[in-house]
This record gives C-alpha cells, structure tokens and sequence, in this order.
C-alpha cells in the first residue's frame, strides 16, 4: 500500500469518527462543554487566521480583537430581525437603511468575513510599508479605534449599550465545518507555491525581493485573507455567545489569540489547533483555582482572578522556555506512526507536508 | 472662551502632556537599547500609583516618606521584570522578548486585580496643594503647575545623567552597538537594568503625579496612558529623550484642545492618540527628532 493511500484512508477515517462524534455530542453532553468545544474551534480558526498573518508571512499584527469586532457586528447587524432591532436601540434611533436590512446567517457570515477583510485592507495599504515594531503598534492602534468607533456610532451598533439577542446560530457543526473549510484552504494555500512566497517573505524579504516576489503585495495579501479569518471567527463568536458589546473586544482579546499561536508554533497550522485546543480548555480549567479547595482537613479560599494570573505566568514561561512553541515549524502527519520509515520522518520534519 | 477658560485648559494640557512625556521617556530609553517595546511600562506607571495610594492612604505614611517607598518600590519591580522576563531572552528573536512583554504586562495587570481588587480606590490630595492661586479672573491649584514643574525638572536630570556622566555614556554606547560595548569592558547588563531603573523610577513618579491629578487608583490604569506614552515616544522619535518629552507635550495639548474647541467630540478622546500615531508614521516613521535607522542586509 504505498503512502499516499494509507494516509488518505487515515484522513478519511478520522474525519468519519469526529462526525461521529459531532453528531453524538449535542444530545450527550451538557450545555457547558458544549460552549467549550464551540470556542475551540472559533479559536482554532481565530488563531490560524493570525498565525497566518504573523506566523507565516511574518506580520507582527495586534488588531486581530478590531477585525473581530467588524465581523461580530456585521453578522448580528444582519440577522437582527427589524422588531429585535427597533426594541433595542433606546438612546438614539437606528440608522433606517439598517433597520430592514436580514439576511440568512450564512450570507451574514460570509459578508462578516468580506466586511473585515475590506477593512484590513484599507488599513493594510498605508500601514505594511512600516515593518516589526511599528507595525505592531499601528494595528493595535486601528484595532482600539474600530472599537472606539464602535462605541460612538449609536446608530449603526447601538453604542456601548452592545447588542442582545442574536439568535445562536453558532452549532457544533457550524463551528467545525467552518474550521474544517478554514483548514482545507490553509493547508492547500501552504503547500501551494504561494505558501512558499509568503515563507520567503517572512524569512528574508530582501532575499524575496531579489527573486522578483512584490513583497508588498503579497503582504497585503497574506494580511486581507488574515483579516477575513478574524471577521468570520468574530461572527461566530456572537452567534456562539448571543450578546456582544464593544468591551468584548480589547486587546485582551487578542493576547489571547496570541497566546494559541505562541504555544502552537508561529507557522505550524497544526500547532495553532493544538494551541487552540490547549488554551481554551486551559482557561476554563484553571477556573479550579478560583474555586475553594478542600485538602483533608485544609480548606483554601478561592482567590477570584488568579486564573488569569496563572495564565499570564504560563505565556512567559512558554516564552522563555521554549520559545518555539510545541509544534515549532513542523505539521502533523500519518508518517509519525510509522517509525520504520525513518527517512520519510525526518523529510517531514525539515520540511513540513502538511495534513 | 474666556481668558480663565483658556488658561485651564493650558495648563490641564501641559500637565497631562508632561506626563506622558515622564512615562513615554522610559519607554524611549528601553527602545533605544534594547529595540524592545517594554509593553509593562504602563503597568509599572499603575503600580506607582497604587503605592502612593497604600502608603499615604491606608498606612498613614506622611506624604514625602510615602512617596519616596513608592519610588523604591516600583524601580524594585522595574528591575525584576528585566531580571526575569527580559534578560533570558537577550539573544532571543526580538518579537519573543516583545511577547514576553505582552505577557508580564498582562501578569502585572491581573495579579493587581488579585491583590488590589478590581474596585477603583479613591487617593486623597493634599489640601496644600489644592488651594488656589487666584491671578487677576484666572484660578489656579498649586499641583496643576507642579505636575510639568517636576517632570521638566527630572529630565532634565536625566538628559545631563544620560550626557555627562559615565554610566550615561555607557547607555548610549550601548544603543549604537552592543558587542562592541561589551568588548570595551563595559558591564551591559548592569547598564540595561539601570536603564530600566532609572525608566521605572520616572513611571513611578509620573503615577504618583496622576495619583493626585486624576484622584483615583485601578488596576487597569495604566493601559491607555501606557499605550498613548508609547506613542508619544513614536511621535518624538523613539530613541530620542527629549523627542519623547516633545511627543507627550503634543499629544496632551491634541487631546485636551481638541477636546475643549469641540465639546461633541470626547467620545474619541481616546482615538486621537492612535490617529496621530498612524500620520506621523506615513509621514515620517522615525518621529520628529529620531534618527534614521537602515536595516542591515
């Protein structure tokens, strides 16, 4: 059986057994860990969608929580029905070309992702000149003034008073077969020759430029499809959550995010799921602490917040430790069951094949 | 506007523009030697203040005794985080130290929410500094012009400890090149941590000074007027410490002019900062008074 086929019907399998497994679980597990498995995959796509602007094509960007914003508002400003609306905007009355506009979740979310995208490619036009630092700066800079923008526009997004009641739309299915697709292209798009250009970016872009690559373009490029990501992810994610408001979206936000990618590997695809994985269940797992704990006879109060403070420490010690993160470069791959193929391991190692 | 008006807003603009000149002044000395965005400045800036606030409202320290503990105290932090979060990563790729940064940032403002609590905590002033000065129409309260009094003063101290003194020259050395510094016999480490001493040392006065100004201590605090020093420090030319202190100025007359010329606007207050920081950098990225800085091939 030669590879290519053993690994397909690997592929195959597992993705037969999570189906499976996605079609068990609504009805088998509690609302709660529901939530849970809902923001991993969010988080994956939110995590690759950064990894691919900062991983990949070596963008050091901080406005993923801005991009979010525009696609949570975006997707809920267009399935709102026009009474949830009317009934909700109480300071100043709605803009009136908003209030009749619906469209069916699945335009919204598509449109969300376009929306954000549109935007970051505004931003990315004056802004990638800048390189590292600077840039750094700038989107996060642009990611607090979508949100301040937000919050003062009453008309279109309701203000700070944010908006409540989007029907959750946000299924177990929804949420993976968006990853799913999300991963597909990502995967395609790496082994593909533009994943090699934007790699070239990333590791040398006077190197790239030498060998005729318009770096430029293709920085704007890697930064707009980047921003779709953040766009789609934030729909989601008000659809998961039913209320959204403009706190939601501060540069915690996008430390989070951060985070999955650090943890993963900066440019593994795999390593941002695991990231994904890792930091979402870490976060609600640390929620112990916050806990009274009972030891025998010692009982420890709960301390609230330390959660958070746990998490931060964890962020540095990755940092410090093992700054590659767990995947490093690398990608998953059938061929780490087989150790007999030692050759074929080490290929893939030093290269990355993908799923 | 009346001439009293006017006069307020000046001086609210000069203080506040002083300010973030005295936090973004650290950020500046730490970008300039390390080419890293010390991300916890601004959560050192909150710690300065939440001392204050401990000292002189809860212990009942008198008021220089309780100021000076601050100090100490908050250059103790400012040296701990370069200890533990920054010299491990010297050698590191420039953006893992930035995440680290981002990451003790993060850690400071949320162990800060665990001791302090998330309860914003009133400071009392003292009321020798709050009895007005009346000038002719105009009235004025002693700590609005001690505030840019005191934060001229201290860089100034700074730039002649920066240009005529030994370690100053040590610094600056290191800024240009950092092996060479090294060859020369110098002990960079322990110029890095007076850089972030003498960074932290000014933060915590600056959160001391807006501990009186702006009567109130929160955790999250230092974020906004960490982020908007920052770019004071980008606007001025980052590396360059009296661009820093040019920055902070601009920006606090943009914020409080703007504010007071168009009322409708405050809701932005916020976003002036950011814009200006986006202008200045398609127009001239290396600030007003930066140098130009080619990547090496």
């Amino acid at each position: 059986m030669s590879r290519k086929i053993r690994n397909g019907t690997l592929t195959l399998l597992a993705l037969a057994l999570f189906a499976c497994f996605l079609n068990w679980a609504p009805s088998n597990l509690n609302g709660y860990v529901l939530r849970i498995l809902n923001l991993i995959a969010i988080n994956a796509i939110l995590g690759l969608s950064l990894n691919l602007i900062y991983g990949m094509t070596g963008m050091f960007s901080l406005g993923h929580a801005g991009f979010m914003a525009i696609g949570a508002y975006v997707s809920a400003l267009l399935i709102l029905s026009p009474a949830q609306k009317e009934a909700m905007w109480i300071l100043e009355p709605i803009a009136p070309w908003l209030l009749n506009l619906q469209t069916p979740f699945l335009v919204s979310l598509i449109l969300a992702g376009l929306v954000a995208a549109l935007f970051g490619w505004l931003i990315a036009l004056p802004i990638l000149k800048l390189g590292g630092d600077y840039l750094g700066i700038a989107t996060l800079g642009f990611s607090e003034i979508i949100r301040i923008l937000i919050t003062n526009l009453t008309p279109l997004t309701n203000g700070s008073l944010g908006l409540k009641g989007i029907p959750a739309h946000t299924t177990l299915w929804m949420s993976y077969g968006c990853l799913g697709i999300f991963l597909v292209c990502m995967v395609s798009m790496m082994n593909s020759n533009f994943g090699n250009v934007l790699k070239a970016v990333r590791d040398d872009e006077t190197a790239a430029r030498t060998m005729g690559v318009n770096t430029f373009r293709i920085r704007v490029l890697a930064f707009t499809l980047g921003c779709f990501g953040g766009g789609l992810g934030g729909a989601l994610m008000g659809n998961l959550i039913t209320t959204i408001d403009p706190r939601m979206f501060m540069i915690t936000q996008t430390y989070n995010l951060l985070m999955i990618v650090v943890v993963g590997g900066l440019g593994s695809i795999t390593g941002s799921v695991i990231g994904a994985v890792l930091v979402t269940t870490m976060l609600e797992w640390l929620r112990f602490v916050e806990n009274p704990i009972q030891l025998g006879s010692l009982s420890i109060p709960g301390i609230p917040g330390m959660r958070m403070v746990l998490f931060s420490v964890l962020l540095i010690a990755v940092i410090i430790f093992r700054r590659e993160g767990i995947m490093g470069m690398r990608e998953f791959t059938w061929d780490w069951f087989f150790p007999s193929r030692k050759k074929l391991e080490k290929n893939s190692e030093r290269g990355g094949e993908g799923l | 506007m009346t001439l009293n008006m006017f006069v307020q807003h000046f001086i609210n603009a000069l203080g506040l523009g002083s300010l973030y000149g005295l936090i973004a002044v650290g950020y500046t000395m730490v970008y300039g030697i390390l080419r890293l965005i010390n991300f916890a400045h601004g959560d050192i800036f909150m710690l300065g203040a939440y001392f204050v606030y401990f000292t002189t409202v809860v212990f009942k320290l008198p008021w220089l005794l309780g100021v000076g503990i601050s100090i100490i105290g908050v250059t103790v932090c400012g040296l701990l985080v370069d200890r533990i979060a920054y010299r491990p990563l010297r050698n590191a790729p420039r953006i893992s130290a930035l995440i680290s940064a981002i990451g003790v940032s993060f850690f400071i403002e949320n162990l800060a929410i665990v001791v302090f609590s998330g309860i914003p905590r009133p400071v009392v002033q003292p009321p020798l500094l709050m009895k007005p000065i009346v000038v002719g129409q105009v009235r004025l309260i002693p700590l609005g012009l001690m505030v840019p009094v005191i934060s001229f003063f201290l860089v100034g101290v700074l730039l002649w400890m920066v240009y005529k003194t030994k370690p100053g020259l040590a610094m600056r050395s290191i800024s240009f090149d950092i092996e060479t510094t090294r060859l020369m016999g110098v002990s960079v480490d322990r110029i890095i941590a007076l850089t972030f001493a003498l960074g932290s040392a000014l933060a915590a006065v600056a959160g001391i000074l807006w501990a009186l100004r702006y009567p109130r201590v929160e955790p999250f605090m230092g974020i906004f007027p960490g982020f908007k020093a920052f770019i004071a420090a980008v606007f001025g030319g980052i590396g360059s410490i009296p661009g820093a202190m040019v920055g902070g100025i601009i920006l606090g007359f943009v914020e409080i002019m703007s504010i007071a010329f168009f009322p409708h606007l405050s809701g932005y207050k916020d976003a002036f900062a950011f814009v200006l920081l986006i202008f200045i950098l398609l127009i001239k990225p290396t600030g007003l008074m930066g140098e130009k800085l080619e990547d090496k091939i």
